[in-house]
């Protein structure tokens, strides 16, 4: 008897498990990010189209070629805007330097 | 196994556990772009990991494909505004599923006579997700974009039809799995997936979207599953896994913050309950303070706290960079500043968040509903940039509005409310707003960003 499907059931339910557990660690700040970099992540779905348009039949190939596009724009685009949203969310200096800079010129 | 298929194991193994590092790291904004460089580095092992798989003949399709994908992904990520962050995001939900659906059926197509039962089911599974997340999606896109009308599109039995729908197609999948040779079968589920993504799209309200952007989040993770169990690539479930616990979290967490049961969200059938126009009527008889810049100018600089409530009229009015200068003008005559962000505002999970950040506001002065809530009663002056519903006090007192038992801000507790709003229409859920006739609220009507460019303007003529 076939047992494959009894193991990824075992790896689905962890990894389901482990995905709550970090997950609801992040803070309601992060929220778009976090959604944005799952995405990202789900884009993954890339590793099946590379099989289907890299196989040796014509119409799996056509179909895997869009969706390895489809899945690209996600992966490549997933993980910059990802990055273009975290890098604003630095802790800001506070907002007193500037006067002194405006009076350092002023001097 | 072949020595090649246990290298392309052994990287999907770290590819996985570099995923779970990633979204670790988003627990706190010091840590994220650090994990964010894990994932990323994840996804580049398990994409050359994949390359070297034993069924890869030709590599042209791939080549053109990641190029085309890349070029497209690099161009959007670069020049999409920040304000138009939820539709990037149902964009690219729709992109995911487009993918997952496609794989499906290349895989029939290929597959269908080699595959065990329950990968056959998994695959039919695949591809139904996989279909509705991507017009299901797609429509949300639409919606935001304002394609499509952002009312509840609504008819007669309209639930009826599509829990028709979906357990039709959980029936055909059971059919396919004992009759594989039917294509007709397979191509009817693929087809019903794309139907119920519109159908269930439809009847949802522009304010409701958070919602419905978090549980396509999470559909097209469980497509991501399903492929990986029909293709018995765990690094495919683990990560679909992620993908889909995050949005069931985000939609639980929304679904909770609008006080709606987790079972109506899932029918999608949302909003049909709100009646547009019904409560408009009585809004013209009430009497409102409508006050200048200058009245609005007054109140501030008697102010001593000041707490911002931003919503959607903030992002549509682009005026993020506005309420920053405000703030800063406020702070730099010693005035205490505070945003308070309702999980909510907006239209997917943390969109205020975003636009602010995006405007320079340190992100320690955002707070959430629960932290600053007690807040408002201390406070001199709130000036609320486009928020609606989220500062209703109905839902607190009025059993009879739609909105009844939503957690909302205590606005009205302090001492004075600024109101930045287009006119005094009625939002999408036509539910009348209280608190805009309230003695202690001064509505300022007109574009929030010209408002608020006004206001910095008139603190600096006024002086103390």
């Amino acid at each position: 008897m076939n047992t494959e499907w009894v193991f990824n059931l075992y790896v689905f339910v962890l990894a389901t498990f482990v995905g709550y557990q970090v997950i609801s660690r992040v803070p309601p700040l992060l929220h778009t990010p976090l959604m944005s970099g799952t995405n990202a992540i789900s884009g993954i779905s890339l590793v099946a189209s590379l099989i289907a348009a890299g196989s040796s039949h014509f119409l799996s190939q056509v179909l895997g070629f869009v969706a390895v596009t489809c899945a690209s724009i996600n992966v490549v685009g997933g993980f910059l805007i990802t990055d273009r949203m975290l890098r604003m969310f630095r802790r800001k200096p506070e907002p007193a330097a500037r006067p002194t800079l405006e009076g350092g010129k002023a001097s | 196994m072949t020595p090649t298929g246990v290298v392309v194991s052994l990287s999907y193994l770290v590819a996985s556990v570099l995923f779970i590092l990633c979204l670790r790291g988003l627990s706190s904004p010091e840590g994220a772009r650090r994990g964010l460089v894990l994932g990323e580095i994840g996804m580049l092992i398990a994409i050359v990991g994949t390359l070297l798989h034993k069924e890869i003949v030709t590599y042209e399709w791939i080549l053109g494909g990641m190029f085309l994908g890349s070029g497209i992904g690099i161009a959007i990520s670069g020049w999409i505004p920040m304000t138009k962050m939820p539709e990037r995001i149902a964009f690219s939900h729709a992109f995911g599923g487009l993918a997952t659906a496609l794989v499906g059926v290349a895989e029939y197509m290929r597959e269908a006579e080699h595959l065990t039962s329950f990968k056959m089911g998994a695959l039919g599974f695949e591809t139904f997700l996989g279909f509705l997340t991507f017009t299901g999606s797609l429509m949300a896109f639409g919606k935001l974009q304002g394609v499509i009308t952002g009312a509840p599109v609504t008819w007669r039995g309209q639930n009826f039809i599509n829990i028709g729908l979906f357990v039709g197609a959980i029936a055909a999948i059971g059919v396919l799995v004992f009759r594989r040779d039917l294509s007709q079968v397979f191509f009817g589920i693929a087809g019903t997936g794309l139907a119920l993504g519109i159908m269930a799209v439809l009847p949802i309200g522009g304010a409701d979207m958070p919602v419905v952007i978090s549980l396509l989040n999470s559909y097209a993770g469980l497509a991501a599953c399903a492929t990986g169990f029909a293709l018995g690539s765990q690094v495919l479930i683990i990560s679909g896994a992620l993908d889909g616990s995050s949005g069931l979290l985000l939609s639980m967490l929304m679904s909770k913050a609008m006080n709606r049961s987790f079972s109506n969200v899932l029918f999608g059938a949302f909003g049909t309950a709100l009646e547009p126009g019904k409560a408009t009527g009585a809004l013209v008889a009430k009497s409102y303070n409508e006050a200048t810049v200058e009245d609005a100018g007054a109140v501030l600089k008697a102010s001593q706290s000041v707490i911002f409530v931003p919503g959607y009229g903030m992002a549509v009015s682009q005026a993020q960079h506005a309420v920053r200068d405000l703030a800063a003008s406020l702070e730099r005559r010693g005035v205490e500043v505070k945003y308070a962000i309702h999980p909510v505002a907006g239209r997917m999970p943390g969109h205020m968040n975003v636009l602010l950040a995006e405007a320079n506001v340190d992100y320690e002065k955002l707070f959430d509903l629960d932290d600053i809530n007690d807040d408002f009663a201390r406070t001199d002056a709130v000036i609320i940039v486009g928020a609606n519903d989220v500062v209703n006090p109905a839902a607190k007192k009025d059993p009879s509005s739609p909105i009844y038992g939503m957690p909302v801000f205590n606005v009205e507790q302090s001492r004075s409310v600024i109101v930045l709003k287009r006119s005094m229409n009625p939002g999408f859920s036509g539910v009348e707003n209280e608190l805009f006739f309230q003695p202690n609220t001064m509505m300022v009507l007109g574009d929030a960003k010209k408002t608020l460019l006004s206001m910095i303007s008139e603190l600096k003529e006024g002086g103390h």
